[in-house]
């Protein structure tokens, strides 16, 4: 069973990968879209890449109000 | 014209392939600058077919396929005019896009969408014209128009009811969400899934063993198997301008050109 702490690590991973933001520098309660400094289409590649990642479809209106890694984590936990 | 550079496309024909490459900032959306393109490219595909047997659609854009209608002209033009002459231009406009859609749709060569990220609205209809969908592994499809108070003008409800079943087109179309390729491929929509950066690739590869068939045998193949809905793409057009005159699209198109939203694409 994968814990929450753990969908959160992978994605915080993901996005300093594919963002090339020092993972270091980011935190499960951080704004993605300004940390990443990403406009609403790179959002949609990460929505893809998280899809891909963990085997999964997220419809992207579930991400409506969503902006730290957190939140985005209990998302993609309730898919898994 | 066997090849053409403008301001939003271009095309080339090469060993038996002709290549249209959108290439317009931010995303190719398409507006009256592009429709002319477009035009102007159903107009050359009379001669061009003659030395060709596949065409290949595919974008410069590293942000996608097409991000749909320029709805920034759209609202820009609307504004513009008054409220009895909007119709009358959208109608023109609808008018003029259904008939390179369907020219692309119909044309006797077999005819391949290679498509990568942002593949919305008339992007998406853009490739649903297509014989074979060929989408990099990071595309997204998605019919946004509803949020907006409106259907999908460019032909996408009834070409995508031609190629699915009704359920997967009322699933696209009534939530408004984006699906990703491989879902996509898992639904019939897309032939292959390639991996990132690979769509245009494995565009040129599928075309080059389409030209080793007989071209009359395939288009006899396709005429048969592939029909245009003229009926349901009339109607569409009927829809779009019924719903237009709502004020809700009016404010609807306000808020996404005025939005600073980080998605302003959700509902």
């Amino acid at each position: 069973m994968t814990t929450l702490e753990k969908t959160t690590e992978d994605i915080l991973q993901l996005a300093s990968a594919h963002f090339k933001v020092p993972r270091e520098q980011l935190n499960p309660t951080d704004d993605f879209f300004k940390k990443l400094g990403i406009n609403s289409l790179q959002a949609l590649d990460l929505l893809t890449r998280i899809e891909q990642h963990f085997h999964i479809e997220l419809p992207d209106y579930e991400l409506q109000g969503v902006s730290d890694f957190r939140t985005l984590a209990e998302r993609i936990q309730s898919r898994l | 014209m066997k090849s053409f550079q403008g301001k939003c496309l271009s095309w080339r024909i090469s060993d038996g392939t002709i290549e249209l490459q959108l290439d317009r900032a931010p995303c190719n959306e398409i507006g009256s600058e592009s429709l002319a393109e477009l035009e102007k490219f159903t107009e050359a595909l009379e001669s061009l077919q003659r030395d060709a047997h596949a065409l290949i659609i595919s974008s410069a854009r590293s942000e996608g396929f097409c991000a749909g209608a320029d709805l920034r002209e759209l609202y820009e033009r609307s504004q513009s005019l008054r409220p009895a002459d909007r119709i009358a231009a959208v109608r023109a406009f609808l008018e003029r896009i259904h008939r390179v859609m369907n020219a692309i749709d119909g044309a006797p060569l077999t005819t391949i969408a290679a498509v990568h990220g942002v593949t919305f609205g008339g992007g998406f209809e853009l490739a649903l014209t297509c014989d074979l969908i060929i989408a990099d592994k990071m595309t997204r499809f998605c019919f946004p128009e509803l949020r907006l108070g409106l259907i999908p003008g460019f032909g996408g409800i009834p070409r995508l009811k031609r190629d699915l079943g009704n359920a997967v087109v009322r699933d696209l179309l009534l939530t408004g969400r984006s699906i990703n390729a491989t879902k996509a491929q898992s639904v019939g929509l897309v032939s292959q899934v390639t991996g990132e950066g690979d769509a245009l690739r494995v565009a040129r590869a599928t075309a080059a063993q389409i030209g080793k068939f007989d071209r009359e045998t395939a288009m006899a193949a396709k005429r048969f198997i592939k029909t245009i809905p003229h009926d349901e793409l009339r109607r569409e057009i009927e829809i779009f301008c019924e719903l237009f005159t709502k004020p809700a699209v009016e404010e609807g198109l306000r808020k996404f050109v005025e939005s600073t939203d980080a998605l302003p694409y959700l509902p």
